[in-house]
């Protein structure tokens, strides 16, 4: 069952790569976004330190969120999502080893950036760090709660903006603990508990997001 | 998990697949209902009828990718809707959508599916259905012909004593229909099963007819 599992991860990921688009869409997105906001709201330094975080991890959301509507419909189209489903590996896990091939090509690559994007945007060293592990442990639930979206849209033409208005409400904590622990980083306060609760939710989001997105699939596909 | 390995050659001998009385909806339209077959090691099932008599969604619920509205069906006389451990594996559907990945090659495609449902010999099934000059292209530039072909050769490649085929030959030339059948055969003879739907005959010997929408 592991063989199979990882079988479906290298899958995916070989795939990402063959295609190029993935990665490079989600991450040229990124940093495109994040270049625009010194150009709209002026060099200010200030200004710009002051709305690093949020900019950062605004743009890390939607960025993951092009990708996300890909997630399924890419085999449901051509059939191997029926094929993928009557095999050996149970739903769940198919969805958390597709859910985590998403997490390594459209989302580690904007953690790998984020650090000299966030350097161009004024924010200063602990900050960054704060920033990079905030990252690495809330963005999985971006792709875990966005997989229940992509499972229940999944089949409908155009059924990415309508993953976008389910999955982006969800995201809003993930938002606010994210930001939140970089504004304490740049504060001099402690990231911790921030960092904790974020921890929090992707553990959640790991335990609901793979049986409600199995669920979703079965619904979407009978 | 419970994985059903057998070699290509021979099948276990005790088995049995049988549908009762089942019925389907689609979208508050009945298409079918009082539907029962039985297979046994060796026996074949054509299904016939008309366009949108349901032959794809038996063909669907039978391989567990479609909720019946009615009925059973039961494997080894075990029910598959309640508890589908045993029945997983033992089957390989061939539906309408080939499943292969353009940017993937054509052995590739193969070799994923023959792991992921179990080891088998990709090479042989390569050789079978004369893909082995085209192992190493891109999926992508297959024609329908060779994209079935590959298909086929998935179902050849990791063995399961049910195949459940929905129009198989679509596509081919005749001289790998021919092909197919000479495969058909011998996955029946070896003790296997299978439940196909397809327009053509395929002029097995035995298998059994259904007719789907005939009293409507």
């Amino acid at each position: 069952m592991t063989g199979r599992f990882f079988q479906v991860i290298c899958r995916d990921v070989m795939l990402a790569f063959r295609q190029g688009s993935a990665v490079t869409l989600s991450l040229s997105f990124f940093v495109i976004v994040i270049v625009l906001f010194p150009l709209g709201v002026g060099p200010e330094l200030s200004i710009l330190a002051r709305i690093g975080p949020g900019v950062l991890w605004v743009a890390a959301l939607l960025a993951c969120l092009l990708t996300l509507d890909r997630l399924f419909q890419a085999d449901f189209e051509d059939g191997a999502l029926d094929l993928l489903m009557i095999g050996p590996l149970p739903v769940e896990l198919l969805v958390l080893a597709k859910v985590f091939a998403h997490w390594l090509t459209s989302i580690l690559p904007l953690i790998i950036v984020a650090p000299v994007l966030a350097l161009s945007l004024n924010i200063h060293a602990e900050g960054i760090l704060a920033l990079t592990s905030a990252l690495l442990i809330g963005t999985p639930t971006l792709s875990l709660i966005g997989a229940v979206g992509a499972a229940l849209t999944v089949g409908m033409r155009r059924g990415g903006v309508l993953l976008s208005l389910l999955v982006l409400p969800l995201y809003i904590p993930v938002l606010i603990f994210g930001v939140a622990a970089v504004d304490a980083a740049i504060a001099q306060l402690s990231v911790a508990p921030h960092l904790l609760l974020l921890g929090g939710i992707s553990l959640g989001a790991l335990v609901l997001g793979p049986v409600a997105a199995a669920a979703g699939l079965r619904l979407s596909l009978s | 998990m419970c994985l059903i390995h057998i070699s290509s050659e021979q099948y276990a001998a005790a088995m049995s697949f049988s549908v009762h009385n089942l019925a389907c909806q689609r979208a508050d339209q009945l298409i079918f209902e009082n539907v029962s077959f039985s297979l046994t090691p060796g026996g074949a099932l054509w299904v016939r009828g008309r366009n949108g008599a349901g032959k794809s969604s038996l063909l669907r619920i039978c391989a567990r990718l479609l909720k019946p509205l009615g009925g059973s069906i039961t494997w080894q006389g075990e029910d598959i809707l309640d508890d589908p451990e045993n029945y997983v594996g033992a089957y390989q559907y061939l539906g309408h959508q080939d499943a292969l990945k353009n940017a993937m090659t054509v052995e590739e495609n193969i070799k994923f599916w023959a792991d992921y449902h179990g080891k088998a010999d990709v090479a042989t099934a390569l050789a079978e259905f004369d893909l082995i000059p085209l192992r190493d292209v891109p999926a992508g530039i297959l024609s329908q012909g060779q994209r079935k072909r590959a298909n086929l050769a998935r179902l050849a490649a990791s063995p399961a004593p049910l195949w459940i085929l929905d129009e198989p030959l679509s596509a081919l030339d005749r001289h790998y229909i021919g092909k197919f059948r000479k495969r058909l055969s011998q996955h029946l003879a070896a003790g296997g099963m299978a439940i196909y739907a397809t327009h053509q005959d395929l002029e097995l010997d035995d298998s059994k007819i259904l007719e789907l929408g005939a009293d409507t």
